[in-house]
Order: structure tokens, then C-alpha cells, then sequence
């Protein structure tokens, strides 16, 4: 850059000096004014990233017929833009439930999110323990498990029962969608409140009578 | 400039006086170009700066004329890049040059930030020229990040996924957060339209910005060179200018143009012949329209995200162990240094707030914050090199051993973050991701220790 020069500044009244306080004070005051006016028309700009009213009112429950789901197999249906898993659980992966609590991060699920009435090992309603309803988004970082239901799946190591591998950072689940520990996910997956309003059909995202 | 007096060109050096008068043509172009006197001993390494600079035009240009035919749209997006690539006459190459120019960005950034690291550029009186390099280097990775989602595939939600989580990792305000980022409860259509935003307009402003400072401060300080001596303490009696520099123009801009066109022949051949580069340019699953309800088998980031991707992944239970052995050995050195009393304290309570973290947030967060460290601590590079050289020609076995230690960390982390994880690999990280760190914090201490050389009173 040329260097430009260091000519006095064109000063004002005289006494040079000395600090006009009265004006220095008003001139604080105007720039904290100023900054707050500013700071506060930072605020529209910032809320309007916010989701907006129609992405709220989005998110009603929905309806998952089950009537075609066989024993040990899985579907998955929408709900708030997520995946929500329905299996339906066979005798002997119900079996495995009790056996691996040992290896589980959180296996009374006390610090997961679910209903109340789904806080048991089975992470289900009590009367249809065999159907597992969860949210499969991993609660490490948000990615998609894949089911892994075959026992002793060669990917998966000795000693596997069954479950769900997150194929991003590797969390593992087992059939309760619980985390195994020492698996970068934190909590078990997040069971969404639902209802049956038949034998066959389940209400997800709703749970009043 | 203008200095021709025959009447064909009076016009010309007319117009040159009209605008000097009116703004500093022929002062920028002196102080800048043809009168900034770079030393004579630039290498291969010294190359990459202006390379860099070659990328970031070509994607500016490119991504102009992408915007015309795409739509950020979550129910167009997808079909236009298709569109794009099928339809539009030359769409696939202006395509191909923006995707493939995305990855030739950070090769010349990576090699860039290697040569400061061999000659060391970051050091006194260059730390701002550094930093300001590192804001660069931050900048890139989020256009490059908001960038990914634009097309729309599998790779582009998914990852999008993963990197906004991120932030839901932070405790307390972490969901709202992510939330507010999205602007939406999950990756969507307001998502992919702010990215647009983001990539095309505000972060590529921001860039511009940086890399003319960057460019003003180098300018101010002149540029390190492979001996790291400073040339200005040689200044030619007559002229005033350092004895061991030569003009940027005509010597650097002729070397640097040759640099390009070595550079645009290779740069040619993989955007005509190997654009998607066997899926590390170009993923394969990214061909695949985004789907919110499956994560793809395999997901990874694109090639040059994976060192710190598998920093983040390294990050479980068993990492917070070390982290919290490390943490307690720092603070034994700290009680048993010398020096005064508040500086010892300070670090002691440094220490102890890295153990209560460690006992308070959990592995996702602290993958988290490694992470974002694993970048950051390039910021710190000026502070922790404590050798008396700037140079590797004269620093000892100890920084060149740490270097090349580095190196090969950061290129296993680079494939490690490709791969599935698996018990073994995850330890390799681990391991990986120590090494990492302990070239930057031990610096300090094996720089001080080291045996260097002396390097040369001039250029050599």
C-alpha cells in the first residue's frame, strides 16, 4: 500500500487538549444506542431461520397397519420427517433382552426418552410386549441404524444376538433399541408415545385415550 | 507503466494519468506486483498459494453458472443437477469443473499449510498472515459443507445429518440449536434453501474478504522463503531493496503461470476423464436421491473431511481415559514449573476444568469438541513452536520425527474416515488421533530441546 501520510487531523475548537466531556459523554451514549439498535434489528434477521409456522404445524400423528408385519421382520413408517421402526419381536429374540443387560449403557433406560408406560426392558406397551415401536434415528448424531437381526452376523463380531449397527459411527443396539456400551451414542433410542387403536393398527405420536 | 511517448499509444498513457489521479492504479500495482520483492529461493512448495488462488476463480465462475440452471428446491434439487448434467449444453463440464475444482481446493490449501509447516511461515512476524490463513481454511470447509447438500443424494442429507447433529451435542441449548439451524426439526426443504444461501452468497463473501487480508498482510511482512531468514535485513544500499529478492513481476507471475498450466493439464484430465475419481470426488451414493427414512450401508464425508471425521468417531469412553491421564500430567508439570505463582495457578485450573468436563459431558460431546480442536490448533501453531528456526533445513531430528509422525496420522486418519469402523480400526484411530494432538501440545517442549543448525545470514 502507498504510505499515507500522517498529516494532522483538522481538530476542532480550540484547546486542543482538553476533552469536551459533556460531547464525549453524549457521543458514549450514542454509540451504545446505536449498537443496541443494531444488535436489536439482528433479531428478525436471526428468528427467520427459526422453523417456520407451517414446519410447526406439521407433525400430526400417523397410522401404521401391522396386519402384514411376520414375526421378526421390521417396517418403517414416517412420522415428523422421521423414520419410525415397527418389529415384531419372536420369542427368542424377546429371550435375548435379559441376557445382555450386562454390556447396555442404559439398560433400565432411566436417562432415554420414552413414555412411561414403555420404561421395561421390553421398551414397550406391556399388553403387546413383542412389538417394538422406536424412532431409528441414532442419538449420536442423527443417522439412520441399520437392523442387524441375524445372531452372529459375521460383520457384527463373536457374541452377537441381534440388534441394530449405526453404519455411521458404529453405535450398536440391541432388539430394545438399547445402546450397547462404549459406543459413541449416548441413550438408548427414543421410543415415541403411541397407542393401539386395534389389534392391528397402531396410532404414532399419540397416546390419549 | 504508459512510459511509450509515440503518438499511437498518447491515448493510452493519457487514459493511465486520468485514472491515477483518480485511484492508485500504478501505486497498487508497484506496491503489490511489480515492485514486491519476494525472495529469490522459491520452491515447488511455493506454489500452491497462487494455485489456490486459480481454484477459487474457476469456482466462482463455475458456481455462477451452475446457479442459473439449479433449483434448492428439496423436490427439484436432485432432478436439476441431473438436468444440469443431461440437458443443459456444457452443463456437465461446468459441473465437473465446480466438483472436481471443490476437491483440487483443499489438495492446494492441504500442500499450502504443509509448506508453512516446513518453513515455518506461520512464525514471527507472519502470525497474522497465519491466522488469518486458518479463517481461510474454516471458511472453505463450510462453503465445501453447505455445498454438499446442494445436489440432493443420499451423501448430501445424510451428511448434513450428521454435521447439524453436531451442534445438538452441545449441552443445554444444543437441540434449540440445531433446530434453528435446520429450520426444521429434521433436514429439509428450509435446510437445503439457507445452504444455497450460505454457499453461494454470505460464506463466499466472507472468503473474499479473508483472502485479500491474508494477502495485504503477507505483503506487509513480504513472504518467509525455504531458509527462513528474513531478506529485509539485506537491503541493497542503492535501491533500498533486499539484495537476496527479486520483483514479483515479471519473476513470480511468469513462475506461478507455469505453475498453473502443469496445474490446469492435470487439473483437465481428472474433470474429463476421472471426474467422480473412483467416488472420492464424486461418492457413489450421492447419485441416489435423498431419502430421510434409510442412512446408506456406507456413509462417509468427502475426502478431505475424513481426518477429523475419524477424530470425532475415535472419540468413546475409553478416549476419555487419556484425555484424562493427559489432563492430569499437564497439571503436575504445571505445579512442579517454575515461573510465577499466577501462571501456575492458571494452568492448574485449566487442567481442572478439562476433569470436571471430562466427568460431566459425555464421549459424543467431547468427539465434538476434539473435532472442531483437531482444526483449531492450527490457529495456536505461531505460540507452540518454541525452535529458534524457522526453517526444517535447520531444525533438528526432533521436529522433522514429529512432522513426519503428523503426516502419516493425518493421512491414516484420512482413510480410516472412509472406512466402516470396526474394533481394530477404531484403536488405529485412537492411536491416530493421540499422535495428532501431541505434535501440536508437545511442540512446546521438542522444539525448545531440539538440536537445530544455523541457518545461513542470507538466502542460500
Amino acid at each position: 500500500m502507498s504510505t499515507s501520510s500522517q498529516a494532522t487531523l483538522p481538530h476542532g475548537a480550540a484547546g486542543d487538549d482538553e476533552v469536551d466531556q459533556g460531547r464525549r459523554n453524549l457521543l458514549v451514549a450514542t454509540c451504545v444506542a446505536g449498537g443496541a439498535a443494531t444488535a436489536a434489528a439482528a433479531w428478525p434477521f436471526l428468528a427467520s431461520m427459526e422453523p417456520s409456522e407451517r414446519a410447526r404445524a406439521l407433525g400430526a400423528p400417523v397410522e401404521a397397519d401391522i396386519s402384514n408385519l411376520e414375526a421378526g421382520a421390521m417396517m418403517v413408517v414416517e412420522w415428523q420427517g422421521k423414520p419410525v421402526w415397527v418389529v415384531r419381536r419372536t420369542p427368542a429374540m424377546l429371550d435375548t433382552l435379559k441376557k445382555d443387560e450386562a454390556q447396555l449403557a442404559d439398560p433400565l433406560s432411566k436417562r432415554s426418552s420414552q413414555p412411561e408406560y414403555c420404561q421395561n426392558i421390553w421398551r414397550a406397551r406391556e399388553e403387546k410386549k413383542d412389538i417394538l415401536v422406536t424412532v431409528g434415528i441414532c442419538t449420536h448424531l442423527g443417522c439412520s441404524p441399520t437392523a442387524k437381526f441375524a445372531p452372529g452376523d459375521p460383520g457384527m463380531g463373536s457374541g452377537w444376538e441381534g440388534g441394530f449397527l449405526c453404519p455411521c459411527h458404529g453405535s450398536r443396539f440391541d432388539l430394545s433399541a438399547r445402546v450397547f456400551a462404549n459406543f459413541p451414542a449416548p441413550d438408548n433410542l427414543p421410543i415415541p408415545r403411541y397407542k393401539y387403536l386395534s389389534e392391528q393398527r397402531i396410532l404414532i405420536g399419540d397416546d390419549k385415550a | 507503466m504508459a512510459n511509450g511517448t509515440t503518438s499511437k499509444n498518447v491515448w493510452a498513457r493519457d487514459l493511465f494519468e486520468w485514472i491515477d489521479a483518480r485511484f492508485p492504479l500504478s501505486a497498487l500495482w508497484k506496491s503489490q506486483v511489480a515492485e514486491y520483492y519476494a525472495p529469490k529461493n522459491f520452491n515447488f512448495w511455493y506454489y500452491f498459494g497462487s494455485l489456490a488462488l486459480v481454484v477459487l476463480v474457476l469456482q466462482i465462475v463455475t458456481g455462477i453458472f451452475l446457479t442459473m440452471n439449479y433449483k434448492p428446491d428439496a423436490l427439484l434439487a436432485f432432478a436439476s443437477v441431473e438436468y444440469i448434467m443431461r440437458e443443459v449444453s456444457w452443463g456437465w463440464l461446468i459441473r465437473y469443473l465446480h466438483s472436481t475444482g471443490a476437491s483440487f481446493f483443499f489438495i492446494c490449501v492441504y500442500l499450502h499449510m504443509f509448506r508453512a509447516l516446513l518453513y515455518g511461515s506461520y512464525r514471527k512476524p507472519r502470525e497474522l498472515t497465519w491466522l488469518m490463513g486458518v479463517a481461510i481454511f474454516l471458511c472453505l470447509m463450510a462453503e465445501a459443507f453447505f455445498g454438499y447438500l446442494l445436489p440432493w443424494g443420499q451423501m448430501s442429507f445424510w451428511g448434513a445429518q450428521v454435521i447439524v447433529n453436531l451442534f445438538a451435542a452441545i449441552p443445554f441449548v444444543g437441540e434449540s440449536l440445531a433446530i434453528w439451524i435446520r429450520g426444521d426439526y429434521v433436514v429439509g426443504d428450509a435446510t437445503l434453501n439457507r445452504f444455497f444461501a450460505f454457499h453461494v452468497i454470505a460464506v463466499p463473501l466472507v472468503l473474499l474478504g479473508i483472502v485479500v487480508a491474508h494477502l495485504m498482510a503477507l505483503h506487509e511482512t513480504g513472504s518467509n522463503n525455504p531458509d527462513g531468514v528474513e531478506i529485509k535485513k539485506h537491503l541493497d544500499p542503492r535501491t533500498g531493496h533486499p539484495v537476496d529478492g527479486i520483483p514479483f513481476h515479471p519473476y513470480y507471475t511468469v513462475k506461478d503461470l507455469f505453475g498453473a498450466m502443469v496445474f490446469l493439464f492435470v487439473f483437465a484430465i481428472i474433470a474429463f476423464f476421472l471426474p467422480e475419481f473412483g467416488g472420492y470426488f464424486l461418492e457413489h451414493n450421492n447419485f441416489i436421491p435423498a431419502d430421510p427414512l434409510k442412512t446408506p450401508p456406507h456413509i462417509a464425508p468427502v475426502w478431505y473431511f475424513t481426518p477429523y471425521y475419524s477424530v470425532l468417531r475415535a472419540t468413546t469412553d475409553d478416549l476419555k481415559w487419556v484425555i484424562a491421564i493427559a489432563a492430569v500430567l499437564f497439571m503436575v508439570w504445571a505445579f512442579l514449573r517454575r515461573g510465577g505463582n499466577a501462571v501456575r495457578m492458571t494452568l492448574l485450573g485449566a487442567g481442572a476444568v478439562v476433569l470436571v468436563a471430562l466427568y460431566l459431558l459425555e464421549a459424543k460431546v467431547w468427539g465434538v469438541i476434539l473435532m472442531g480442536a483437531s482444526v483449531l490448533i492450527f490457529a495456536f501453531m505461531p505460540w507452540l513452536d518454541r525452535s529458534p528456526v524457522k526453517s526444517i533445513r535447520y531444525k533438528g531430528w526432533m521436529y522433522k520425527l514429529a512432522l513426519a509422525i503428523f503426516v502419516i496420522s493425518f493421512l491414516v486418519l484420512g482413510y480410516l474416515g472412509m472406512q466402516t469402523p470396526t474394533n481394530t480400526l477404531t484403536r488405529i484411530a485412537q492411536v491416530g488421533t493421540i499422535l495428532y494432538f501431541a505434535f501440536f501440545l508437545l511442540m512446546p517442549w521438542y522444539t525448545s530441546i531440539d538440536k537445530t543448525g544455523t541457518p545461513p545470514e542470507r538466502v542460500t
